[in-house]
């Protein structure tokens, strides 16, 4: 038992390192220093993806010929271990590369891969993923956007929600119904969709974080006789759902970590913060609370380090992955929490950006949404229950019926 | 990376597995717990036969000269299968003692004996409701003999020798005592868990023999040792919790349907695995922090203990809650698992107190954790 990188894997951790080293900056303390209005993000981000793209570490798991270097898993996490280390942007490409690059490596042909994968890996164009709908989240098969074949083109009509980053994006992947007669599952067909294309129209949604179309905004996806050639078909008519589960096992582990606040920051604050004259840590109500994330954070990450051990090994990791959105993003919430707490009646006050307590609340206010994004807490549970336990399903209301009779109730 | 078991523990994981399964062992516990005999004889010396108490003896001595981690497999096996035998106070404990800090004269006299069975040790900490500390203890020593009280010391009838944790002047000492020398004498207490015994012993002027003059920092190390072996046991016993809750939850009907098919139970059983999860990954950086002698071994016990404790408390109480009337019987085995899981909480030192330790170490530390 170690933690000892192979000779081969440390020299790749090496070549990672001082290529990072000679390109970023390293982190300090939580404060994410490129922050700016949307555009100059993107800017940012855009070129920080292009640098990576350039030297071949943007998809580095993907082939050569599309902008990879065939790197093995193992190798991939190495680069994202070292590179979380820096102080790079973000956000903005995820949902592409995570989930709508593997889908249009399964399902799409070669002349489009040849096409669409590189622009997409080197940041050039940026996609998003048009699921939700107001009628379906967690029941995302539940969707009624239309599609109607017309020729070799299909027209789409119906709206989507919750579209993360649709303001910015070129293209993104999208699920329709194109016959309610059928089953909910069975009448689904996926395409990917030109966000410029004639009839879309995309209207940012304000969040609870105050922003609206900012880096990790979401927004309603109006579609209006918007036409799209068959031969974006992704996978075969009524093959719907089969292509988004693809996706969504993808995003279940592109969607990991959530991302802010963590204990190390929860520790320096408490060991610097005053609490009727003394450090905050000395207070038994406050000890407890880091014991207890310790115990999440430490748990995450050598729960992932038995995961890279089996690949390490050529072996198949467990499913105790599963475990990381639902354990990170309710740890992100309390830790935001103790934080803005523990400066009393300043806490409420909002803060400039770059210090802790910034940071806490953005914590704070950013972790509702991770506990919804990418299957909510309970989606989560149930999936642990029934797939990793192996418990039976829930019944459901709406087996074998035709989709338009289903049941239905929206609240919108 | 390589944040596993080796192929040849696992295997001997699964060897311990089996066993315990043919040997039935929940069924002995059971006897055990309704018994006056304060251990399983026969599993015991079937246990010394396959060697589990030579693991970590060096060869010289007549041990088999391997590491921690073949413990913790081993202990992770025994945690589920509640085996009642004074494995842990003997291996975890006295043998580590004598192992790290014995004199030669006292390793050759009874290492080889603690091998092959004919010697099994124990240790004696508490003395009252008040945690022990380097401060209260009044157990003393003087010209090598030993008087005081201890309670809540495990598996004393099956036992040769104490370990016994007492103050010569200020300072603290580890001694031995062998518990057939004149001047001791053993109560038992009864303790909430009926599978395991607990005793009070009265030293009066006992001879004894010096394991250790640096006594406080060496039973402080002895404790993080043994909080990483425990918490193994923990982890068993939380794993057996929810596949008894998980095999319940499929069978049981009400309302037309398997209660497993219900959120409520559902999202417990997840929680339940959630806790176990965290809590097992936390015991390989124990495991890895004990075998590899790590200064981070004080964070990685206190880590690894906390998350193992909370786990089985967990899973037992839920199990119970999972199974309805039938986890309130004494027939069914839930509240086997229910009370090995608070006497597993407590037998180094409460939650609390383990809690205490890690925010210790992480507010002396600067950095969480060295690797990667
Ligand atoms: C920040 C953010 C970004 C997002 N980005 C995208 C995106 O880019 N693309 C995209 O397509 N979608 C996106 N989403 C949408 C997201 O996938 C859905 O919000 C999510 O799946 C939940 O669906 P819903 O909002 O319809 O809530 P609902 O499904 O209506 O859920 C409401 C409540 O009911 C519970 N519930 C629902 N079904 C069950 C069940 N079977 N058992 C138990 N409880 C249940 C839920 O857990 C929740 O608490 C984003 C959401 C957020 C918050």
């Amino acid at each position: 038992m170690d933690f000892k990188d192979t000779p081969e894997q440390a020299q790749f951790r090496e070549k990672c390192r001082s290529w990072l080293e000679a390109n970023a900056e390293l982190k300090v303390g939580q404060g994410r220093t490129v922050e700016g209005n949307l555009d100059e993000y993107l800017q940012k981000a855009k070129a920080w993806q292009k640098k990576k793209y350039d030297a071949g570490w943007a998809m580095l798991h993907w082939p050569e010929e599309y902008g990879g270097i065939g790197a093995s898993p193992i190798e991939r996490i190495i680069w994202s271990q070292e590179e979380s280390k820096f102080d790079v942007p973000g956000g903005v490409f995820e949902i592409g590369l995570g989930m709508c690059g593997p889908v249009m490596m399964e399902y799409a042909t070669a002349e489009q891969k040849k096409r669409y994968l590189p622009p997409m890996a080197e940041g050039k164009e940026i996609w998003c993923q048009l699921f939700s709908e107001p009628s379906a989240g967690s029941d995302v098969a539940g969707l009624r956007s239309k599609a109607v074949q017309d020729g070799d083109e299909w027209i789409i009509n119906g709206q989507k929600v919750w579209t993360s980053g649709a303001h910015y994006s070129d293209f993104g992947i999208l699920v329709v119904r194109h016959d309610p007669e059928l089953e909910k599952h069975k009448g689904l067909t996926f395409f990917f969709v030109d966000m410029k294309s004639p009839g879309i129209e995309v209207k940012p949604i304000k969040q609870i974080t105050g922003s609206a179309g900012s880096g990790s905004g979401f927004n309603e996806v109006y579609f209006n006789d918007v036409r799209i050639p068959d031969s974006q078909r992704l996978g075969e008519i009524g093959d719907g759902w089969k292509v988004a589960i693809t996706t969504l096992m993808n995003e279940r582990l592109a969607v990991g970590d959530a991302r802010g606040s963590d204990i190390e920051d929860a520790l320096t604050w408490a060991k610097e913060q005053d609490f009727n004259g003394e450090p905050l840590i000395k207070h038994g109500g406050v000890r407890e609370k880091l014991a207890d994330w310790f115990i999440e954070a430490n748990g995450l990450k050598y729960t992932k380090f038995r995961t890279i051990s089996a690949l390490s090994r050529g072996g198949t990791p467990g499913p105790e992955a599963s475990i990381t959105k639902i354990v990170s993003a309710n740890k992100l919430q309390s830790i935001g929490n103790f934080g803005i707490d523990s400066a009393d009646m300043a806490g409420m006050l909002r803060q400039d950006s770059g210090g802790d307590l910034h940071a806490f609340q953005m914590a704070w206010l950013g972790a509702p949404g991770l506990r919804i994004a990418g299957g909510t807490d309970e989606i989560l549970r149930n999936i642990i229950a029934e797939r990793v336990l192996g418990l039976p399903q829930d019944p459901r209301a709406d087996k074998g019926l035709p989709f338009k009779d289903i049941p239905q109730g929206s609240a919108n | 990376m390589n944040l596993d078991f080796s192929d040849d523990q696992k295997f001997l994981q699964e060897e311990a597995n089996k066993f315990f399964t043919k040997e039935d062992t929940l069924k002995r516990t059971r006897a055990i717990m309704e018994s006056d005999e304060p251990y399983d004889k026969e599993l015991w010396s079937k246990v010394i036969e396959l060697g589990w108490t030579a693991i970590r003896i060096p060869e010289e001595y007549g041990g088999l000269g391997l590491s921690h981690l073949e413990l913790c497999v081993i202990a992770e096996e025994i945690g589920k299968s509640l085996a009642p035998i004074p494995f842990s106070s003997s291996v975890y404990m006295y043998t580590e003692a004598l192992i790290e800090s014995g004199n030669e004269a006292l390793k050759n006299s009874l290492l080889p004996s603690l091998a092959d069975g004919s010697a099994v040790g124990t240790f004696a900490a508490a003395e009252s409701l008040a945690p022990v500390s380097s401060e209260n203890i009044q157990t003393v020593v003087t010209n090598n003999a030993v008087s005081g009280t201890k309670i809540a010391v495990p598996d004393v009838e099956a036992a040769t020798h104490v370990m016994v944790l007492c103050k010569n002047g200020n300072n603290v000492e580890l001694r031995s005592v062998a518990l057939d020398a004149s001047g001791v004498s053993v109560t038992l207490q009864a303790n909430i868990d009926p599978s395991k015994s607990f005793y009070q012993i009265d030293f009066n002027d006992v001879e004894s023999e010096l394991i250790s003059e640096d006594g406080w920092s060496r039973w402080e190390h002895l404790l993080d040792q043994a909080a990483v072996l425990v918490a193994f046991e923990q982890v068993g016993g939380a794993q057996a919790s929810l596949d008894m809750a998980k095999a319940y939850a499929m069978e049981r009907y009400a309302f037309g349907r398997a209660i497993g098919s219900y959120q409520a139970i559902k999202h417990k059983l997840a929680d339940m695995y959630i806790s176990l999860t965290l809590a097992k990954s936390n015991c390989y950086y124990g495991a890895w922090a004990l075998s590899s002698g790590s200064s981070e071994l004080g964070l990685a016990a206190a880590t690894a203990r906390v998350a193992a404790t909370k786990a089985f408390q967990l899973c037992s109480k839920e199990n119970i809650q999972t199974h309805g009337g039938n986890g309130f019987t004494w027939e069914y085995d839930c509240h086997l698992f229910y009370k090995r899981s608070k006497v597993l909480s407590l037998n180094l030192g409460s939650e609390a107190a383990w809690k205490e330790k890690l925010v210790t170490n992480l507010d002396k530390s600067n950095s969480i954790g060295s690797n990667q």
